[in-house]
């Protein structure tokens, strides 16, 4: 601390001397000089480009040269009668249902295991199942790939021919009626243990002793459960089901590489893949803008309106954790 | 009676877990054996060690290629610049929103917590377009400036909550003893800082070095590829060559099992907003 003083004193009588106005001035100064950068390559990287999306969203253009073929909301018409991208909400709203109605009950399940009581390995059980959350997503989808294989020494089939007689291989990617939920199971793989450090953050931040309090009065555990643990949970919830259903907008790597690009037959096309393909992939630049600024509508409407109703009860840094967790 | 119960009830609580991480752990343990076996024994059968002797020439290929170490060095550039760009940028304008007054604050630190509700994932057409509207395609800035822009929102709402906590009166005191709003900024602030600067590091690190949309679109030409980007090719060429791209695959998983173990605590805070412990 000591250092500090020196370094910093000098300036005393600069600033002892300077009037009101030469201080607003450094003020403004200071803000300039902090804030520019930062909201320059912000303004740059993520405000222009949505705005000019929905420009470019009203002309048929494929990317070369200036847009010049107005059609007005023809775009948008095309895309909502496109029976691909009709198919591509509808998966979406699947991974969605599946992730709030499966993945998450799983890791709250998983952080009541893990996360309180005494547990000897708590912190290796906890490692090994978070850890799948920080792998890159591609290396998920090449291992799990050689996984679901359709041969009959690739890892799924073999176990499950050990336990099961007369076992026919499956091709799990393969089947049009399957690849959905098979790509969930790797999403829940990668994702669940992001939820359970959630959950567990929010288990610490309640005493025990209002669970006991509960015990004393004569509460079973599943009472104690569902009338005291669970609603003093209740921000956290809230923030990981916003998470998931935002989350599930926005899952491409996974998809595409797993999938073989939505495949097959686009049985596991997703709102993101299908931009990537129909928009990017086939140079539809005006086409992929118009699907672009649906999904910001979809995901702006449903933010306005769950932080509104559903958490504007819970802290507003929330969100900041949001974005940091699934992205 | 009831500690009869309550071991029951343990037993039961071990092998959920122990029987859940066998199924987390499995594909991953997979992977690394088949990269020490032939890709005859790994297709066989899935699980085993490797009959003929460890395999290392599956590493031997990849050590040896100029592309493997191509990519590492794309994926070191783009994962440091971000990261650095990122916490400092981030920190001037969490300091600037939760210290200064000035007019249009809010307005300001609202327009940014717009950027949460656009994940890249969704914005990258338009993304693509302006970034060939500056000539950044096929350049390792293409990918580092939309990264950090689009990194920017979270980082700074982890930094200012973390900001705000910090008492007035450290401020007031500073200024007393003459320090100028940068001296206080750079020398108390920072260093008081240094878990949650250190967590969001963490988060960016992870998200960049793991970054495979914006790099697929913006570097065309292979030899500015980074890893995750380098992997699929190698893949895409040896691609029943199971034994060998598992040896790539386990090449990746290390560093981020390693990096995972020295910054587990930094992870866990910035995920949790620093509530976790232990």
């Amino acid at each position: 601390m000591s250092a500090l003083r020196f370094r910093v004193l000098p300036s005393a009588y600069e600033r002892a001397a300077m009037d009101k106005q030469t201080r607003e001035w450094n003020k403004w100064l200071l803000v300039a000089l902090f804030t520019l950068p930062g909201m320059t390559l912000f303004v740059l990287f993520v405000l222009m480009p949505i705005a000019q999306s929905a420009y470019f969203s009203l002309y048929d253009w494929n990317g070369f040269g200036p847009p010049t073929d107005f059609i007005g909301l023809g775009n948008y018409d095309r895309l909502l009668h496109h029976s691909v991208f009709q198919q591509s909400v509808g998966h979406t709203f699947i991974i969605m249902t599946l992730s709030l109605l499966i993945q998450l009950p799983l890791a709250l399940a998983l952080a009541l295991l893990v996360g309180r009581g005494k547990l000897h390995g708590r912190r290796v059980f906890r490692a090994i199942l978070f850890i799948p959350y920080i792998f890159s997503e591609v290396i998920t989808a090449i291992i799990w790939r050689y996984v679901l294989s359709p041969d009959d020494g690739a890892l799924l089939n073999s176990v499950l021919g050990v336990f099961i007689p007369n076992y026919e291989p499956v091709g799990w990617l393969a089947d049009r009626s399957i690849v959905l939920y098979a790509l969930f199971a790797v999403l829940t793989w990668k994702y669940f243990g992001f939820h359970m450090i959630l959950y567990m953050a929010g288990l610490q931040g309640i005493s025990p002793d209002l669970e006991d309090a509960a015990r004393v009065d004569g509460a079973t555990e599943p009472q104690v459960l569902r009338h005291v643990t669970l609603p003093l949970l209740g921000s956290t919830i809230r923030l990981t089901v916003f998470l998931s259903v935002v989350g599930s907008f926005q899952q491409f790597v996974l998809a595409w590489v797993l999938t073989n690009e939505g495949g097959p037959a686009n049985a596991s096309q997703l709102l993101a893949t299908y931009l990537y393909k129909f928009g990017i992939q086939l140079f539809n630049l005006g086409y992929g803008s118009a699907i672009a600024l649906v999904l910001f509508t979809i995901t702006l409407i449903f933010s306005v309106i769950y932080q509104r109703f559903v958490m504007r009860r819970d802290y507003s840094n929330n969100l900041g954790q949001a974005k940091g967790g699934t992205n | 009676m009831e500690r009869a119960q309550q071991s029951t009830q343990n037993m039961l609580k071990y092998a959920i877990l122990i029987a859940l991480c066998l199924v987390i752990m499995g594909p991953v343990v997979t992977a690394v054996l088949g990269s020490i076996r032939t890709t005859g024994e790994f297709v066989s059968t899935p699980f085993g060690l490797p009959e003929s002797g460890i395999r290392w020439e599956n590493y031997q290929s990849i050590l040896e290629s100029p592309s493997f170490w191509n990519s590492l060095k794309n994926s070191l550039i783009i994962t440091i610049g971000v990261t650095l760009l990122n916490i400092t940028l981030a920190s001037m304008l969490a300091f600037v929103f939760s210290r200064v007054e000035f007019r249009g604050r809010t307005f300001l630190f609202n327009v940014l917590l717009l950027g949460l509700l656009f994940p890249l994932v969704i914005a990258i057409l338009p993304i693509f377009i302006q970034v060939r509207q500056l000539n950044l395609i096929n350049s390792l800035w293409g990918v580092i400036l939309p990264l950090v822009a689009f990194g920017l929102p979270s980082s700074v709402v982890i930094l200012r909550s973390f900001f705000i906590a910090i008492p007035s009166e450290l401020e007031d005191a500073a200024y007393i003893d003459g320090c100028t709003p940068f001296g206080f900024f750079r020398y108390i602030l920072l260093p008081l800082a240094r878990p949650a600067l250190l967590a969001v590091a963490t988060l960016q690190v992870i998200a960049s070095w793991n970054e495979y949309f914006l790099p697929l679109i913006v570097l065309v030409e292979d030899d500015l590829w980074p890893l995750p980007l380098g992997v699929m090719q190698f893949q895409g060429q040896y691609g029943t060559d199971y034994a060998r791209v598992m040896a790539y695959v386990t090449l990746l998983i290390i560093p981020a099992v390693l990096f995972y173990l020295m910054a587990e605590k930094y992870i866990v805070t910035g995920l949790t907003g620093g509530e976790l412990k232990g």
